[in-house]
């Protein structure tokens, strides 16, 4: 099969904040769903500082474990605010089918665009009420030191799941290569 | 359930390196680790289907926003949203922002002193058809100046944002014109390393795409991963 080249990736730049939100956007499921939670965090530099100009975007299992089923749309987009803080409304996914017959631990996909990354960065989050699940994963068991592995892992508060991202440096998030 | 049939990877190096010291904004949010590799799962392989129920409008005439009309060169941008075995992406949003014809920005903080044109926002949104199909109308956008190094110009440039129908397809990238005289001093441009890469970002003027006495066309074919062909996968049964 011959095939066809691929067409680069490029920055989103600074000023995509006119184009790609929508009021909708950052809502994974509508407001007053059984179970809706947010989800939120910040971004940060390799400097510790909030990148401002930064688009998340999640893509998420219902919480039967099921994507793209029932009207369950599953996705969200959210920018960055000043502090660079970001949310969103979701529910928390089921567990989902991995690879040779596994079990994956509920997550979420994640997406990082901002000025400065000239592709996107790819990422999950973990839930910290899933530790025996979390144990049995795949892709966390594949990240051997702990420390790393803790940065995919959401940390809990009173009606959210915080996930702040670091891009470079000193705790690092651990992004994925999909 | 059995195993998944995998999209292809980026073994020939497309993508730019996240470190591009020359684009200074990379320098403090480029990972420094290496990413670690995931096999596909059912997470990687399937996608969001956004379509009208999502947005209020969508708009793929960008001329058409305000009371009147925008000021600059009219132009027809069209294409097709293929993977990279060839197969047609149909129904995929395709989102696009830019500058107007000036090189300036509907956004707060473009402090680039040309003028804003109150006709003009370019945001734009539509689905490909059935046969992976989009097409817009909008202005021409101007280069703009930027503070990345001495007397830095981004060359004329509509960014382009694909959903694709797959996680793994996503992809945001710019669409830029041909023979554009900015292209050799622009970092953001040759991030793309290989050079027959970085043409594919280069929209074809179409002659046969313009409409007499209204506007000039380009057509910009966008490529996105195609499944790995396996021993057990039906090629005709790919949706
Ligand atoms: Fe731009």
């Amino acid at each position: 099969m011959s095939t066809r080249g691929l067409t680069p990736s490029q920055t989103v730049g600074p000023f995509f904040a006119f184009g790609l939100p929508w009021p909708g956007g950052p809502y994974a499921v509508p407001e007053g769903t059984p179970g809706a939670v947010w989800l939120r965090g910040r971004v940060l530099d390799g400097a510790g500082d909030p990148v401002s100009d930064a688009l998340i975007e999640t893509w998420q299992a219902d919480p039967q474990g099921r994507y793209a089923v029932g009207g369950f749309r599953g996705f969200a987009r959210c920018p960055t605010n000043a502090d660079g803080r970001w949310a969103i409304l979701t529910v928390k996914p089921g567990a989902v089918p991995g690879p040779g017959g596994t079990t994956q631990a509920p997550h979420v996909a994640m997406s990082v665009f901002a000025r400065g990354l000239l592709n996107r960065v790819v990422t999950r989050v973990y839930f910290p009420d899933e530790v025996d699940a979390n144990a049995a994963d795949t892709v966390l068991i594949s990240v051997a030191d702990p420390v790393l592995r803790a940065t995919l892992v959401a940390g809990a508060v009173e009606g959210a799941y915080i996930f702040d991202i670091r891009l470079q440096g000193e705790g690092e998030t651990v992004f994925l290569a999909i | 359930m059995g195993d998944i049939a995998g999209y292809r990877r980026d073994t020939d190096g497309v993508h730019p390196p996240l470190a591009s010291p020359g684009y200074a904004s990379t320098r403090l949010r480029a990972p420094c680790r290496t990413p670690l590799m995931i096999p596909h799962t059912l997470t990687e392989v399937t996608g969001p289907a956004l379509g009208e129920r999502d947005f209020s409008a969508l708009d793929a005439d960008l001329t058409r926003q305000h009371g009147g009309e925008p000021l600059g060169e009219r132009i027809i941008v069209h294409g097709r949203v293929l993977d990279s075995n060839g197969r047609p992406i149909p129904h995929t949003l395709v989102e696009v922002w830019q500058a107007n014809a000036a090189g300036r920005y509907a956004h707060d903080l473009d402090r680039h002193p040309a003028p804003l044109d109150p006709n003009f926002t370019g945001a734009g949104r539509c689905l490909t058809d059935a046969e992976g199909r989009y097409g817009f109308v909008t202005i021409r956008p101007g280069a703009y100046p930027w503070k990345n190094h001495h007397n830095a110009w981004r060359p004329a440039h509509i960014h382009f944002s694909l959903l694709g129908r797959a996680f793994v397809q996503r992809i945001v990238t710019q669409m830029y014109f041909p023979g554009d005289p900015l292209f050799g001093q622009d970092p953001i441009f040759n991030s793309v390393r290989d050079p027959v890469a970085r043409d594919r970002m280069v929209a074809a003027f179409d002659l046969d795409a313009t409409e007499p006495e209204w506007a000039l066309a380009y057509r910009f074919d966008i490529v996105l991963r195609g499944r790995e062909a396996t021993p057990f996968e039906d090629p005709e049964e790919d949706e």
